[in-house]
């Protein structure tokens, strides 16, 4: 495990975490979440779990982004909060 | 104590995530970003397993390293060193955990879809007021 690289991924964790949540398109924050997903998968390689990190990859980041868009798509866009 | 704070960063991680997931979910109107929520906490949980089973100073994946083809020729053992691997138990159980998350995030999009067809917008407030209004 290199500190750094872990300490470096933790606050891309956070920062995606919140813009997540505060941005008023839903599209873009489900693609925001999507990194998210991304920079998990990086920290769990970071840590040795390299089977978290592609089952994490390809059905928690590319799944959940295409199920989570497909919803968006048959609702509305725009979020008031 | 500031060397105590940077040393388990990644358990630090894991409380902002579990706080930012609770606050989405709890203070936010819109259903799809509780739903965002959610999922940022189902996630938060999941590091805080992996960050358990993972250990400082150069442990590995777990797979053997030694000469396999020695130890099995001539009935040695090696003496496995455990220090040198990562706990493979959380794992494991988090692979299962992000396929469970991943079915729960599907189904509550699918009810999603679903209350939106029926009151046209996802805000929890205007829903709950549609509601009060046709007096359910």
């Amino acid at each position: 495990m290199i500190w750094q690289l872990d300490l470096i991924i933790c606050l891309f964790v956070i920062i995606c975490a919140i813009a997540a949540i505060n941005v008023k398109d839903l599209l873009a924050a489900v693609i925001i979440l999507g990194a998210y997903s991304f920079f998990m998968c990086l920290l769990w390689t970071n840590m040795g779990a390299v089977d978290v990190a592609f089952t994490e990859a390809s059905v928690g980041a590319g799944v959940g982004t295409v199920l989570f868009i497909a919803a968006v798509n048959r609702t509305k866009r725009r979020s008031k909060d | 104590m500031l060397e105590y704070v940077v040393s388990k960063f990644n358990f630090w991680t894991y409380v902002i995530l579990v706080g930012i997931g609770l606050y989405a979910m709890i203070g936010k109107k819109n259903l799809v970003k509780k739903l965002i929520g959610m999922n940022i906490m189902q996630s938060a949980v999941i590091l805080f397993y992996v960050s358990i089973g993972a250990k400082k100073g150069g442990a590995t994946v777990p797979i053997f390293m030694g000469d396999a083809h020695a130890a099995h020729g001539h009935g040695i053992h090696e003496i496995i060193d455990v220090a040198s691997y990562v706990n493979p138990l959380p794992h494991v159980l988090m692979l299962t955990a992000i396929v469970v998350s991943i079915a729960t995030t599907g189904v509550a999009l699918a009810a999603l879809i679903l209350i939106f067809r029926r009151y046209k917008t996802l805000n929890e407030d205007e829903i709950l007021k549609i509601r009060r209004e046709a007096g359910v």
